[in-house]
C-alpha cells in the first residue's frame, strides 16, 4: 500500500498502459467477434468447427501462446494484444451466438409480420435483445484480458504486471502488494462498470427487480 | 374493405411429400370473421401466413381488396394487415405503449397522433392507459399480454386482421373472456378477421363462417350451423362433433324454434327468456325450472312460446344423416 501512496505517478503510467492494452484488445476482439458470430448464426454448420477451434485456443496457457506469437509480432505489446484478442474470441462469439439464438422466435415473427424491414428488425429488436447477453460476454472478456495483460510485462509490454515481476526479481514485497492491489482493483472497477452497463441495457429486467 | 380472395392457391415446401396448401380458392368477405379450422398439419397456418406474405404461394394468387398482393411491397402490405400470434410475440424490451406504437411509427405518424392512438387502443382492449402504458410485457398476465397483442395489431387501423391461434396458450377462462372481447370489438370495428384455430368450440363461438381444412385442402367452407347440420363428409362430421346435440342447440336461436303466441295468451307464471338466446339456454331453463313452457320476450314484450317439444323438433333437423 505504501508503494502506491509514495509512487502514484509511476503506478498511474503502468495503469494507463494496462488499460490501453486491454481497451485495444477488446475493441479489436469485438470487431472480429461480431461478424464471426453473425456468420455462425447464419450458417449453423460452422458452429461446431468455429466454436471448437476457439475453444481449443482457449485451453493453451497464455504464457505459451504469447511465446508462440513473439516470432510473428516481436517482443512487444502487439504480441500480448494479439493473444488477448485470440483468448477473448471464444467468450464473445459464444455469448453473441447464444444470445441471438435465444431470442424468442415468436418475437422475430411478430417483427416480420408487422412489416419491419431487415434493418429495422436488427436495430429495433435483435440488437436491444441481444445486448445484455453480449455485454455480459464483454465483461468476462475484459477480466480475462486484464489478467493476460498482467503477464504482458514479461514481454516488454509494460502494464501493472511490471510491478509484480520487478517486485519478485528484487524482493520488493511492497511492489508485489501494490501490483496485486492495482490489478485486482482495476478488474473490480471494470467489472462493476460493465455490469452497470449491462443492467442499463435491460430496462425490462431493471423494472422487474425494483 | 378487407376482402381476401384466394385464387387457386398452392404452396409446396421444398422437400414436402405433398403440398402444404393445395389449390385453395375462396373468398373472405369484408367485415366477416372466418375461422380456419383443422387438425395440426392441415395447412391452416400456412394459408394464413400467405396473406401477409410470410410465405409465398408456389402457385395461384391472393387478392386483398382486389389487388394482387404480389404487386405490393411485402413490408408495406404487412403494415396494412393486423397480425396477432400465439403467445403474443410482444417485444420484451419495449413498454406496452412502445409495443402498440410499432406500426404507427413504421407508418410515419407524428408523435401526438401516435400517443393518442396508444391510449385509445389500450382503452379499447380494457387496459387502463395510466396503469399499463409504461409496463413491460413480463409484468403482464398472459391474458393481458394478448390484449396488448390485439391492440398492437389494431394500431395502424388495418381493415384486415390475421390471428394465428392467438389464444392457444391461454387458460380456458381467460380464453373465453378474450373470445368475448373479440366479438365485442368486432361489433364496434367490423374488421375482416381471418382466425386460425384447432379448437372447435372457439371456431363455433367466433366464426361467421368456418373454413375446414384437411391435408392442405378446403373440405368445407360454410356457417357453423350449416357445418353442423350439413357436414360435407365424415371428416367434418367427426371434427365438429356434429352428433353433439347440445352443441347444436347452442347455435340455434330461440326465435327459430318458438311458436307464435296463442290468441288467448296470458303470461301466467312461465319463465321468460330473450328471443336471441340459444335453444341451449332454453333447454337449460326448462330443466332448471321444470316449467312446461317458456315465454319468449323481445324488447320486454312476449312474442312466442317454447316447449320441450319445439326444442326436440329442432334437434331432429340436425340428425337427418
Amino acid at each position: 500500500m505504501s508503494y502506491l501512496m509514495s509512487n502514484p505517478g509511476d503506478v498511474l503510467v503502468l495503469l494507463l498502459q494496462h488499460l490501453r492494452m486491454t481497451g485495444i484488445a477488446l475493441g479489436v476482439a469485438i470487431a472480429f467477434a461480431v461478424p464471426l458470430a453473425l456468420l455462425v448464426t447464419r450458417l449453423r454448420w460452422l458452429a461446431v468447427p468455429v466454436m471448437g477451434g476457439l475453444g481449443i485456443l482457449y485451453t493453451i496457457p497464455s504464457l505459451a501462446l504469447i511465446i508462440f506469437l513473439v516470432p510473428l509480432f516481436g517482443l512487444n505489446a502487439t504480441s500480448v494484444v494479439v493473444a488477448m484478442v485470440l483468448y477473448t474470441q471464444v467468450i464473445l462469439v459464444r455469448n453473441l451466438t447464444v444470445g441471438l439464438a435465444g431470442i424468442n422466435p415468436a418475437v422475430l415473427e411478430a417483427a416480420r409480420g408487422m412489416g419491419m424491414g431487415v434493418g429495422q428488425r436488427w436495430w429495433r429488436v435483435q440488437v436491444p435483445l441481444v445486448l445484455p447477453v453480449f455485454l455480459a460476454g464483454v465483461r468476462i472478456a475484459a477480466i480475462v484480458a486484464i489478467a493476460i495483460a498482467t503477464i504482458g510485462a514479461k514481454f516488454n509490454a509494460g502494464g501493472l504486471g511490471k510491478l509484480l515481476f520487478d517486485g519478485i526479481q528484487t524482493n520488493r514485497y511492497d511492489k508485489i502488494v501494490a501490483g496485486s492491489i492495482a490489478v485486482a482493483g482495476l478488474a473490480l472497477v471494470i467489472n462493476g462498470l460493465l455490469l452497470a452497463l449491462e443492467h442499463y441495457a435491460q430496462p425490462q429486467r431493471r423494472l422487474k427487480h425494483d | 374493405m378487407g376482402t381476401i380472395q384466394f385464387d387457386d392457391v398452392s404452396l409446396r415446401f421444398a422437400g414436402g411429400a405433398r403440398p402444404a396448401v393445395n389449390r385453395v380458392t375462396c373468398q373472405i368477405n369484408s367485415g366477416e370473421i372466418v375461422v380456419i379450422l383443422g387438425p395440426s398439419g392441415c395447412g391452416k397456418t400456412t394459408l394464413l401466413k400467405m396473406v401477409n406474405r410470410l410465405y409465398e404461394p408456389t402457385a395461384g394468387n391472393i387478392f386483398l381488396d382486389g389487388v394482387n398482393i404480389r404487386k405490393l411491397k411485402a413490408t408495406r402490405l404487412r403494415q396494412q394487415i393486423g397480425y396477432v400470434i400465439q403467445q403474443s410475440g410482444l417485444f420484451p424490451h419495449m413498454t406496452v405503449a412502445d409495443n402498440v406504437a410499432v406500426v404507427p411509427r413504421l407508418l410515419g405518424w407524428d408523435k401526438p397522433q401516435v400517443q393518442a392512438r396508444i391510449d385509445e387502443l389500450l382503452e379499447l382492449v380494457k387496459l387502463s392507459p395510466g396503469e399499463f402504458r409504461d409496463r413491460y410485457p413480463a409484468q403482464l398476465s398472459g391474458g393481458q399480454q394478448q390484449r396488448v397483442g390485439i391492440a398492437r395489431a389494431l394500431a395502424g387501423d388495418p381493415t384486415t386482421l390475421l390471428m394465428d391461434e392467438p389464444f392457444g396458450a391461454i387458460d380456458a377462462i381467460t380464453r373465453t373472456a378474450l373470445q368475448d372481447e373479440i366479438l365485442r370489438l368486432q361489433g364496434q370495428l367490423k374488421k375482416t378477421i381471418l382466425f386460425v384455430s384447432h379448437d372447435v368450440e372457439e371456431a363455433l363461438r367466433l366464426a361467421d363462417r368456418i373454413l375446414v381444412m384437411r391435408l392442405g385442402e378446403v373440405v368445407q367452407f360454410d356457417t357453423p350451423f350449416n357445418l353442423l347440420t350439413k357436414p360435407a363428409d365424415e371428416f367434418v362430421y367427426n371434427l365438429l362433433g356434429a352428433d353433439d346435440m347440445v352443441r347444436q342447440l347452442g347455435l340455434l336461436r330461440v326465435a327459430s324454434a318458438m311458436m307464435a303466441l296463442p290468441p288467448n295468451y296470458s303470461n301466467g307464471h312461465n319463465p321468460t327468456l330473450s328471443h336471441c338466446d340459444s335453444l341451449r339456454d332454453a333447454l337449460s331453463l326448462i330443466l332448471r325450472t321444470g316449467a312446461p313452457a317458456l315465454t319468449v320476450l323481445e324488447d320486454g314484450d312476449p312474442v312466442g312460446l317454447l316447449t320441450l317439444d319445439h326444442i326436440r323438433q329442432s334437434a331432429v333437423v340436425g340428425t337427418s344423416r
